[in-house]
């Protein structure tokens, strides 16, 4: 096997290309003293100042923050649950429950959880139905990440908890939990960016009453292209960075602490 | 004593996966039934649903259940049309998707441990940050007034054809589809690559086996199940997209995702919607089994 072959460089260095000039483009706009997307004018803050006098955007940056928080906090309890439940129990149902909403179109879920509220709960549509909606989904991927961690673990250390007179809830919260504690908080945060990007569950469980981000972005995006577009997604693009990057050293500590951690917590 | 230790066992279990298996009744099995209710009920006057209690002037008949939706999507070849077009463009998708990612996942499947990790990395970031933002990005690359654009139709106006728009394009949905899905397709394909054993390589070299030969009869079998999850992670979620259509799309290229929004949000004929969701259940069901018994049967060869 030979390394460094030119090929496989260039296709890859061409893919990256591909991935990272849209965003670039995206970043260096936003900067730009010009109306248009097109010729580079000049460097300005303009479009910043505009987003943070914008107040429909600022209470929409602050809805749909109150919403993922929400919807992260419940769906990262549950998906928690059902990441410890099927590694555990022989379900049957859990699993496919847990992981089709997952697999399937988002617009699926957007659209069944529309007719539900309005059909059968007689609910208006707003902030509830989007932290509910939004739960639904982010639970799979948190039960995923919970598994994964429990599945590269030593049963022998559960069994010598209950060996040694723990309780299942004592087992749990002194064994169970330090130990898969970088996984809920991995899958916290992945909910949280699912949530706060989410556009298509958004879109059809929103009802009509307060501005929510990825809402008003789609507006922007669709109406009056300004360069306020380019500065929020900027600003937008560093958040998930910043996030991205704590999910991974997280991720990352924790499968170097494998070896040492179990030891010390089962003293 | 063995008997309370049974019942505490069973409660722990009721207490573990009680709470999610309730709320996914109630918030996803519950409301992927009442769409299938929908779909053979009537439209009601001014969208939604007609009543279940029908006012005394009415016929009765009119406000049972009836199969319309599904008689009206086969009444008009356009819809079956919306449907066999997202299929070719979920289709296409995967396949350009399959084309950029291998090569990539081949390379970092390769790499040494510290650079893979970054290299993943960097497919993962782009795919982090906002869905609509990366579609936007688009909008302002293939826009009338883009370097792009500029070059493009400078150079077809050398060979004397009159000049093109990007934006508002089959093309343009499709650069779209292919940007937002593809490290559905890199992030698979690497995990499966990674895992082939080296030596493999080496002895079909030894063998006697040229480059192309190595990667047709070794390392294209072996990496087979990373296609099809990753294919599988690309066309299903392509299949049900509107706002990359809706964005970068012009008006003709509607897909069923978007006319699926259109009957809930515009024209609001929520029985002709569900049918169309329902049928596109269907579609994304029979995609992902079709997927798993290929892979299976595909991957099982391999192993007699």
């Amino acid at each position: 096997m030979k390394r460094g072959n030119p090929w496989l460089w260039s296709a890859a260095v061409l893919v990256y290309a591909f991935l990272y000039i849209p965003l670039i483009i995206v970043v260096l706009y936003s900067f730009n003293d010009s109306r248009l997307n097109a010729e580079w004018v000049g460097f300005t803050l303009f479009w910043y100042k505009a987003l943070f006098n914008n107040t429909e955007m600022l209470l929409a940056a602050r809805n749909s923050l109150i919403i993922a928080l929400c919807a992260s906090f419940s769906a990262t309890l549950l998906g928690t649950m059902s990441g410890l439940a099927i590694h555990r129990y022989k379900l049957r149902v859990l699993p496919v429950l847990v992981f089709t909403p997952v697999a399937m179109p988002e617009i699926l879920l957007g659209v069944s959880i529309l007719l539900f509220f309005l059909q059968v709960l007689n609910f208006t549509l707003g902030m509830v139905s989007i932290i509910i909606a939004h739960t639904t989904f982010c639970i799979g991927f948190v039960a995923i990440i919970v598994r994964a961690r429990l599945q590269g673990m030593d049963e022998s250390i559960f069994e010598a908890a209950r060996d040694l007179g723990a309780s299942p809830w004592q087992t749990f919260r002194l064994v169970t939990l330090p130990l898969i504690m970088p996984a809920v908080v991995a899958g916290a945060l992945m909910s949280f960016t699912l949530s706060i990007d989410d556009f298509v569950i958004t879109f059809f469980t929103k009802g009509v009453g307060e501005p929510i981000l990825p809402i008003q972005i789609y507006t922007m995006i669709k109406v009056a292209v300004t360069p306020e577009v380019n500065a929020i997604s900027t600003l937008l693009m560093l958040l998930t960075l910043v996030m991205i990057i704590i999910a991974a050293r997280l991720e990352s500590n924790a499968s170097s602490e494998e070896s040492t951690k179990p030891r010390k917590t089962v003293k | 004593m063995i008997k309370g230790e049974m019942k505490e066992k069973q409660l722990a279990r009721l207490l573990v996966s009680g709470p999610p298996l309730l709320f996914l009744i109630v918030f996803f099995v519950a409301p992927s039934l009442i769409m299938i209710l929908t779909s053979f009920r009537f439209p009601g006057e001014f969208g939604g649903l007609a009543p279940v209690i029908p006012p005394s002037d009415q016929a009765i008949g009119e406000y049972g259940f009836t199969s319309d939706a599904y008689q009206f999507f086969f009444s008009d070849f356009i819809y079956t049309e919306i449907f066999l077009k997202s299929f070719a463009v979920a289709f296409g998708t995967t396949l350009i998707c399959l084309i950029l990612a291998y090569p990539l996942a081949v390379l970092i499947a390769r790499s040494r441990k510290h650079l893979r990790n970054l290299m993943v990395l960097l497919v993962i970031l782009p795919f982090a940050s906002n869905f609509l933002i990366r579609i936007y990005a688009w909008m302002i690359i293939l826009g009338p007034e883009s370097a792009l654009s500029h070059f493009v139709n400078t150079l077809l106006g050398a060979f004397g054809i009159a000049p093109v728009t990007l934006l508002f394009s089959p093309f343009a949905v499709l650069v779209g589809m292919v940007y937002v899905h593809l490290p559905f397709m890199v992030l698979p394909l690497y995990t499966n690559l990674e895992k082939h054993d080296p030596s493999l390589l080496d002895a079909a070299q030894d063998l006697g086996a040229n480059a192309w030969q190595r990667f047709w009869r070794v390392t294209w079998p072996l990496s087979l199940p990373g296609v099809f999850s990753g294919s599988a992670l690309v066309f299903i979620p392509v299949l049900g997209m509107f706002a990359v259509p809706d964005i970068l799309g012009g008006t003709g290229d509607i897909l069923i995702g978007n006319l699926i929004k259109d009957q809930f949000l515009g024209t609001r004929d929520w029985p002709f919607g569900s049918a169309l969701s329902i049928m596109l259940t269907l579609a994304v069901l029979s995609v992902a089994g079709l997927t798993t018994w290929f892979a299976r049967s595909a991957t099982g060869q391999r192993a007699i």
